[in-house]
């Protein structure tokens, strides 16, 4: 069962449209990263799935439960931390995650014994009784988790979770989400602009220009997608010719007759090769039989950053035309 | 069986402080009375710490603690004792003048007086509170939503399992709660006061219309904290509402009375006219100054704290004539002020629903 179902998801602002006939399911158990430029409709599409804002057109089923009409039942269950994430200043990290706890219906005891279990948990048991407002932008992100934690949660949501903190910081704190979700078997939907984190944590990542969500899956599919229309794989060797141009040409034009293979490029001893699918092998065995040294040989694939560049070039015909 | 005798020297001993605090410690029944109390208590705070409170209440708690905590409801706090006492000075001291020069020796609603009587130098009791309520609302309200989304905490509480109206209904809940408390602890304190100094007790009708009063007033403040709140969810800046709140404040106070005047000028009937039409002016006139609720307020104040008062629009010499000059009955004083209180009570239910309708609709983002 799909544990985040949304269909045909619109949400407008006048004549500007935030969110366009998303669709999108999300299973149990994995992390999702909701990629896309700032301004993109992630966050709408966030407020949505809790009930904070209702959507134009469409339906948000979180945990089989449509968040616009029981969005209490929704919030019980899905654990929400806002980019910029708030304390009251005045009351330490503990009493903030007490009066959570309190909100969700738990008791003093109960309540008491899962704060101190959660701060134990992000590493900030010895900040506990220090007032929020002196709290490190890293601190306080790690607080809004164990706030979101606090409520056992089945989905947590999380909206820039990463913006403004230290790359060391940001390296604890997304392994903190994928322990997490390993253990404790729970959805994460990460929204981010950043590339590398997103790759970091994701199983899967969905790609959000303008409204759009333009294409999903993991990174691999991601790219085949991308660039079955050119070149997803890009094999480089190092060639040791030796002044033999005659056995270099032969090996050129036998690389180019391989199947697969749709550009060679061969510049001062280094061989570029695109092609369709992953022709390594076939490749270093036309370079040994040319008699030719082989000195590396190695296989590009595709990150997110190509497919984000890609697809953001996309993003900008849509942001004109939006 | 003991004897009376045993007992009444048990009793003399224990009057010594020293004595009985040291018999205290050597008798069974105490330590099994101290023991049993204090199991009680073990077992209350057990049960409290079990329990499950609703949200709504788990707001208030904390809703109240914030205000008692903060440095702005100790400051106006400190205000009003002030004024308070300041007030209860004058019309103290006042009172014994008063009292020597009227020889009138049954005066039914002396100690009312404490309340209303003042020489000039500082307003009385009520005309304080008249003033500084609508401080004290505006003060306890005006950053009541804008500030938990300028620091971020309103989309985090909103994501939490709580219907959205419980957040503003809980903190109108809390901010009356502390009025409410504040009001009438200061009204009793002076009652109390007034009592010890000028050595009358009230009557039950005095102390009732007391109540009254108080209850008139936390109603006054709860309609300006209305207001606040309502601009606290209107403009984004608690500064823009606080000031905001402040500007209508003084309108109503200063400007509007000006304005009025101007049109009664205006309006005024000129040479000959028949009594009615003049009657019919002065309502309307009156009426004008009603739409304020502080004169709504000082109407039925001082309707209920001066008995005497007997209408508060024009009397025609028909209907004063005959009428016996002595203090009007609680009932029908509040018969009087029936009106300004459906009024002050209509302004504030206006103010709660449409910041209930705005706040309901409203799209809540992040910062």
């Amino acid at each position: 069962m799909h544990i985040i179902d949304l269909k045909g998801l619109t949400k407008r602002y006048g004549n500007f449209v935030a969110v366009d006939n998303l669709d999108l399911t999300i299973q149990k158990g994995e992390v999702f990263g909701l990629l896309g430029p700032n301004g993109a409709g992630k966050s709408t599409t966030i407020l949505m799935m809790l009930g904070l804002t209702e959507p134009t057109a469409g339906e948000v089923r979180v945990c089989g439960i449509d968040s616009t009409v029981n969005p209490i039942e929704v919030k019980r269950r899905v654990g929400y931390l806002p980019d910029d994430v708030g304390f009251y200043e005045h009351l330490s990290g503990r009493e903030n995650l007490l009066y959570t706890a309190r909100l969700n219906r738990l008791s003093w005891l109960e309540a008491e014994a899962r704060v101190d279990r959660l701060l134990q948990r992000v590493g900030l048991q010895d900040a506990a009784s220090k007032k929020a407002g002196k709290y490190s932008r890293g601190m306080r992100q790690r607080l809004g988790l164990a706030d979101v934690l606090v409520k056992n949660p089945e989905v947590i949501i999380l909206d820039e979770p990463t913006l403004g903190i230290d790359p060391l910081g940001v390296r604890e704190f997304l392994e903190l989400i994928v322990t997490l979700s390993r253990e404790e078997h729970i959805t994460v939907l990460l929204s981010s602009h950043h590339l590398h984190q997103v790759q970091q944590v994701c199983d899967r990542v969905g790609i959000f220009v303008a409204g759009k969500l333009l294409a999903q899956g993991n990174i691999a599919a991601l790219s085949k997608a991308l660039f079955s229309d050119g070149e997803p794989y890009i094999i480089e060797a190092g060639i040791n010719a030796g002044g033999n141009a005659g056995a270099a040409e032969a090996l050129l034009s036998s690389l180019r007759q391989l199947a697969g293979v749709v550009s060679v490029q061969f510049d001062e001893g280094s061989l570029r090769i695109g092609s369709t699918h992953d022709v390594t092998a076939d490749v270093a065995r036309a370079v040994v039989l040319s008699g030719l040294g082989l000195k590396r040989l190695s296989i590009k694939e595709y990150g997110l950053d190509d497919i984000y560049n890609r697809y953001f070039e996309g993003g900008e015909v849509y942001g004109k035309t939006a | 069986m003991t004897s009376i005798t045993d007992i009444l020297k048990e009793v003399r001993y224990m009057e010594k402080p020293h004595n009985a605090l040291e018999q205290l410690k050597v008798r069974p029944w105490v330590t099994r009375m101290t023991n049993r109390i204090s199991g009680y208590m073990a077992s209350v705070r057990d049960r409290r710490m079990r329990a499950v409170v609703h949200p709504f209440w788990v707001i208030v708690q904390k809703e109240i603690a914030d205000h008692v905590r903060s440095w702005r409801f100790n400051v106006l706090l400190f205000l009003i004792l002030l004024t308070c006492f300041g007030s209860l000075y004058t019309s103290i001291t006042n009172l014994m003048e008063e009292t020597a020069k009227s020889k009138d020796d049954n005066d039914p609603f002396f100690f009312l007086k404490l309340f209303t009587l003042s020489d000039g130098t500082l307003p009385p009791f009520h005309v304080f509170i008249g003033f500084l309520g609508p401080l004290l609302g505006i003060g306890l309200g005006f950053d009541a939503i804008n500030s938990e989304q300028q620091a971020g905490t309103l989309s985090r509480i909103m994501a939490q399992p709580i219907h959205r109206d419980y957040l503003i209904n809980a903190k109108f809940t809390a901010a009356l709660m502390v009025i409410g408390i504040m009001f009438f602890s200061l009204g009793f304190l002076v009652m109390g006061f007034g009592m010890v100094i000028i050595g009358i007790p009230p009557t039950a009708e005095e102390f009732l219309r007391v109540v009254f009063f108080l209850l008139l007033s936390v109603l006054y403040v709860a309609f300006w904290l209305n207001l606040s709140v309502l601009l606290s969810i209107r403009f984004r800046q608690a500064a823009t509402s606080a000031l905001t709140a402040i500007a209508i404040w003084l309108f109503f106070t200063v400007f509007y009375q000006i304005i009025v005047n101007l049109i009664a000028r205006a309006l005024m009937p000129s040479g000959a006219v028949s009594p009615q039409q003049l009657v019919g002016y002065e309502q309307f006139i009156l009426n004008l100054m009603r739409i304020v609720p502080s004169q709504l307020y000082t109407d039925a104040t001082t309707t209920l704290l001066v008995p005497s008062v007997r209408s508060l629009g024009p009397l025609t010499m028909e209907q004063a004539y005959g009428a016996i000059p002595s203090p009007l009955p609680l009932g029908q004083s509040l018969m009087i002020v029936w009106p300004q209180l459906t009024g002050l009570i209509a302004a504030t239910v206006v103010c709660f629903a449409l910041s209930y309708v705005s706040f309901m609709r409203r799209e809540i983002r992040s910062r």
